[in-house]
């Protein structure tokens, strides 16, 4: 048996094409809580042949992607395999790779599908060595890494929780170990509001996630419309705001696939820029397919209208089929007479509506701060608890589902001695956040902050 | 004169040396598998002495009792002989951490364990001093010499030396070189073992003075009874057999002139002086130590016990010390109800010589010398349930070894024993070992109640355990298996009957029918209570009613863990070669490859215990493995 284990193995750069990859026996049973292919089941699938897949969470579609299952023993760990290529790009792959692991699969070591195919017989025994230094390479890289992605503020407040945790479980323990000193009633006093408390500080840095990687690594970005609305001027005027285009020289942008855009202290990650410029030269049929497709590869979706004419029938559909999305709506042209009789804060909902003129510039640092206001610009830079690693993010999940656990428990007046086992859990999942060794805390602490024995 | 006794020699299987509670063990165990066997003490009348505490069991302790005699130990049947008092502990908290523990009668408990030691055959008690050990040409054992010159030739040796090698006993300016009680100190053997290249720890630990209990003014204190329903040590005894009237403690506390008495004189402590040195143990620090630690507390409890039925002797547990005896008399009279309290014996600190049991197998054989085992207090352990618990593994391997089987290692899923060794034998003990709930990782399966239900079977595969035992134990696990079906399959329907049972429980009624199993695991009901609507029960021991009741109530968290223990097991079944070198596996790290040298991991699993070996370098260990098993076997290439 080995368990099911998952990572992104193409790389997290920007390329066409994302692969994730998910080995362990029960791999294509853990895909298909996510993987929906047409009519039937992944583990039933033909095995070694691609076969199209929508990716869901929640009942979302998350992508289009092309899925492989690799029967054991014919994959890279010579275990059952399931490959989902998905389309390129940090945001995208993470999001489905987030998705597989909630759905059961733990994030692989460093190292781990190369150690994995050595164990099976996969690679030969002249590679041993070079797999063992792999590991430990790559063990070295990926620690290092986590140190630099944890910033001050989390790791302070993750260690308060810790001792705390700490301190209750070791409570709970002395009055287990040495009953006619302490009682259990006593070291759990108190302890339902702790937990509520604890809760709600792992759930808000655990939430600052996508927000605050967002605004580390730029905010996938879509502008959508009917053609004719000004999409590519708006592009232009953007750019033209601020030229400090990170990537690639102005001009030859036509052939990139997504554009860094700096807005103010932000930065937004277009994408397919050239499918917008290109809009202008063709009669083009981007229906709502387009749209969608779109939608679903970003964050942030700017929706572009011309405010100089009345909605039309494209507009609507435009409006109705992103109303789940983050997203903008961005009057244009408002340097023209408006058209009468279109109230578009109606239409747009509950979402910001923006008058901006594409070819004045009017509007646009109204746009700028209704995208800090929408990312918690400000709250989120102030606060330093800012969670930027999918692992972490994933152990605050594993350490709130522990405390939950435990309040549960409470709740159903079960014993604290198994109590203590959900505190220490959570214990566990904040230290491999800090990266800490925890084996003999809990003993040490009983002995600190208890006085015991006989 | 024969000519054995010419050259002064004789000839054993095993030698075991010490005869406390882990020499009694081994030497029962190894005797009982057939193995003619020597045990040596300082004192013939101090056989089982218990020289600390008068009770066994308590937290995790009560556990290890309950193991040892599912194993086929003595020391559960034998507190039941000898036990003035029984109770059980934490039972307003879960069942995984119920705890029994007994006073003993002291004497009571010696002398009864002294004869079933001389009603064993093959096993013979020798009241001398082991000075010197043994060994062939390659290293291995070979027997032990006495401090008069005999020698007793044998196949393997069980140190249980105790607290009694090079020890020292200190309080304030008194310090003396005897063992515990005034006994006798073994000053010679130490020296033996360090020329063998075994490293020695310096540990101690200390005892609190006794007091006459007719000087003692029960009144001010409070009575501390024994549960009206004994529970007994040994899974052979029943309740009933086992009545007899109990006698009490009593709670006082020490007060705010007690703590008064000991600030001002703790420079007088020989700690302070120099005269102490050696490590003490976290769980039973000294009043003095305490005092000092915890400053905020305005009292602290104390126990009086009972030694025995045959002595007025109080000990007053909580009070360790080794202040002045000046000290020691004011502090004592400063506790409500001792005011004019005649003390019989002092206070004293005990330090002593212990192995360094990094040293050990997990089967508590020396990784250097072959045939030479440990157990108890000289592993660096403190408590007479640790050291019976090691004791009887160390038999039970000796004899396993003379008979060329493999050892019985009980890992950290199976048992409190098992966790006690692992954690001897893998992290770098600091003070004296003591077992601990919170040491069990898995303790929700490693309950006092199911000790039986873990271990019988491995007692009887070595041996220890009757057949007729075994066949009740089949029986009750028979048992216990086809009541859980039942109640997984009894549905009650929602009759009034049952909707009036459910609501004078304060339990929601049924809107359908359920299961007993459903209604057992609501917290507000139980096994026992839903016998009323339930017509249809067996009648069985209350033993086994226990193990269901507890088997589905806890089902989610028993299934968890049990989750775990699969995941676990993997890592121990893969086991490291024992001529293993880690300098050559390369893309280890140095402290890693120090650390594995240390301790010599058995397996993976244990490997991955030792702090400061990280899961890369675990990683890289399997690769390796797995690179020596194709070197080996020839199937490199593919």
């Amino acid at each position: 048996m080995s368990d099911v284990i998952a990572a992104i193995s193409s790389g997290l750069v920007q390329s066409g094409i994302g692969i994730v990859r998910v080995s362990g026996d029960e791999a294509a049973a853990v895909c298909d809580k996510v993987v929906s292919l047409k009519g039937m089941r992944l583990r039933d699938a033909e095995p070694n042949r691609f076969h199209y897949a929508h990716i869901t969470e929640g009942g979302r579609i998350l992508d289009e992607a092309m899925v492989v299952f690799l029967k054991a023993p014919h994959s890279y760990t010579a275990e059952n395999t399931v490959e989902i290529q998905c389309h390129g790009g940090p945001y995208l792959m993470k999001q489905v790779l987030g998705a597989v692991l909630r759905a059961g699969a733990r994030p692989a070591e460093p190292g781990e599908f190369t150690k994995r195919a050595f164990l099976n017989g996969r690679l030969d025994l002249s590679q041993a060595e070079a797999v063992m230094s792999l590991i430990r390479s790559e063990n070295e890289f990926a620690r290092e890494m986590a140190m630099r992605q944890l910033r001050g503020g989390v790791s302070a407040v993750l260690q308060e929780i810790r001792r705390k945790l700490l301190h209750r479980a070791a409570g709970i323990e002395a009055a287990l170990d040495d009953p006619e000193h302490y009682t259990p009633e006593e070291m759990t006093e108190g302890l339902e509001a702790e937990l509520t408390g604890w809760l709600v500080q792992l759930k808000d840095m655990a939430d600052t996630f996508d927000n605050g990687k967002m605004i580390a690594e730029g905010i996938p970005t879509a502008i959508i419309g009917r053609p004719n609305v000004g999409k590519s001027s708006l592009l232009n005027a953007l750019l033209g705001e601020d030229r400090a285009i990170v990537t690639d020289t102005p001009g030859t942008t036509r052939d990139t696939l997504e554009e860094r855009l700096r807005l103010g202290p932000m930065t937004l990650l277009i994408s397919d820029t050239a499918g917008i410029r290109e809009t202008q030269d063709k009669i083009e049929q981007i229906g709502v397919d387009r749209a969608e497709k779109k939608a679903r590869e970003s964050d942030l979706l700017l929706l572009v209208t011309d405010g100089s004419r009345p909605l039309t029938k494209e507009d609507r559909a435009l409006l109705e089929s992103t109303k789940e999305k983050k997203r903008l709506i961005l009057v244009n042209k408002c340097d023209l007479p408006p058209a009468k009789g279109t109230d578009w804060q109606k239409s747009a909902g509950k979402n910001p509506v923006i008058h901006i003129s594409a070819r004045t510039g009017q509007g646009l640092s109204k746009l700028r701060e209704a995208i800090e206001t929408l990312y918690d610009y400000g709250e989120i830079t102030q606060k330093p608890l800012v969670v930027t690693s999918l692992r972490h993010k994933l152990l605050l999940e594993e350490a709130q589902a522990s405390l939950r656990e435990a309040q549960k428990s409470m709740a159903a007046g079960i014993p604290e001695d198994l109590i203590t086992i959900d505190l220490m859990a959570a214990y566990r999942s904040l230290g491999l956040i800090l990266g800490e060794e925890t084996s003999d805390d809990l003993i040490d602490a009983v002995f600190r902050d208890f006085c015991m024995g006989k | 004169m024969t000519e054995n006794e010419a050259k002064r020699q004789s000839f054993y299987d095993i030698a075991v040396v010490g005869a406390g509670h882990a020499g009694c063990e081994a030497a029962l165990a190894a005797a009982r598998l057939g193995f003619r066997t020597v045990i040596f003490t300082v004192s013939a009348d101090s056989i089982a002495m218990m020289p600390c505490n008068p009770n066994v069991g308590g937290s995790s302790k009560g556990h290890l009792v309950r193991e040892v005699d599912a194993l086929g130990g003595e020391m559960g049947r034998n507190i039941d002989r000898a036990f003035i008092q029984s109770k059980m502990l934490n039972e307003s908290t879960g069942s995984a951490v119920h705890s029994l523990r007994a006073q003993a009668d002291k004497r009571r408990y010696s002398q009864k364990m002294r004869e079933v030691l001389e009603n064993t055959p093959g096993l013979f008690i020798k009241q001398a001093e082991v000075s010197e050990l043994l060994f062939e040409n390659d290293g291995s054992i070979a027997g032990v010499r006495t401090l008069s010159g005999w020698e007793y030739r044998c196949r393997a040796v069980i140190l249980c030396t105790g607290t009694y090698l090079r020890s020292r006993c200190v309080y304030g300016e008194v310090s003396e070189a005897t063992g515990p009680n005034g006994l006798k100190a073994a000053t010679h053997l130490s020296s033996s073992l360090e020329a063998a290249g075994i490293r020695l720890l310096r540990f101690k630990t200390g005892t609190p003075a006794r007091v006459d209990g007719r000087t003692i003014d029960y009144s001010r204190m409070e009575e501390q009874k024994g549960d009206e329903q004994i529970t007994p040590f040994s899974f052979e005894n029943t309740a009933e057999a086992l009545e007899r009237p109990q006698v009490s403690c009593w709670l006082t506390y020490t007060t705010e002139e007690t703590h008064e008495i000991i600030r001002a004189n703790i420079d007088r402590s020989p700690l302070f002086s120099g005269a102490i040195r050696g490590t003490g143990p976290r769980y039973c620090p000294s009043i003095e130590d305490k005092v000092v630690k915890f400053p905020e507390k305005a009292r602290h409890q104390l126990f009086l016990e009972p030694e025995g039925l045959y002595t007025h002797e109080m000990y007053i547990s909580g009070m360790s010390s080794s202040l002045p005896e000046d000290v020691q008399h004011a502090m004592i009279h400063s506790v409500p109800g001792l005011e004019k309290a005649e003390i019989v014996r002092n206070a004293y600190a005990i330090m002593y010589d212990c192995l360094d049991p990094a040293q050990l197998k997990p089967s508590l054989e020396l990784k250097t010398i072959s045939g030479l085992f440990s157990a108890g207090q000289s592993n660096g352990s403190s408590g007479y349930e640790e050291a019976a618990a090691q004791g009887l593994i160390a038999g039970i391997n000796a004899a396993r070894k003379l008979k060329g089987e493999a050892p019985l290692i009980l890992d950290r899923s199976e048992a409190y024993i098992g966790v006690l060794i692992d954690d001897l034998v893998t992290k770098d003990n600091t003070e004296p070992y003591r077992m601990m709930t919170s040491r069990a990782e898995y303790r929700l399966l490693l309950r006092q109640d199911n000790a039986d239900l873990r271990l019988t079977e491995y007692g009887y595969e070595a041996g220890l355990i009757s057949e007729e035992r075994y066949q009740a134990f089949l029986r009750k696990k028979e048992q216990i298996k086809s009541e859980i079906e039942r109640v997984r399959n009894t549905y009650v329907g929602t009759g009034e009957e049952v909707q009036a049972f459910l609501e004078r429980h304060g339990s929601t009624p049924l809107k359908s029918g359920a299961s007993l199993e459903e209604l057992i695991r609501r917290p507000e009901l139980g096994y026992e209570c839903l016998a009323e609507i339930d017509p249809g029960r067996p009648i069985y021991p209350r033993e086994v009613y226990e193990q269901v009741e507890i088997s589905v109530k806890y089902e989610g968290y028993i299934r968890r863990q049990m989750q775990q223990v699969e995941q676990f097991k993997k890592l121990e079944k893969k086991l490291l070669p024992e001529d293993i070198r880690y300098e050559d596996v390369g893309s280890l790290r140095l402290e890693a490859i120090q650390k594995l040298n240390r301790f010599r991991p058995r397996s993976i699993g244990q490997a991955q215990r030792i702090a400061g070996v990280s899961p890369a370098d675990i990683a890289v260990l399997l690769v390796y493995l797995e690179q020596q098993k194709r070197k080996h076997t020839g199937h490199g290439e593919r």
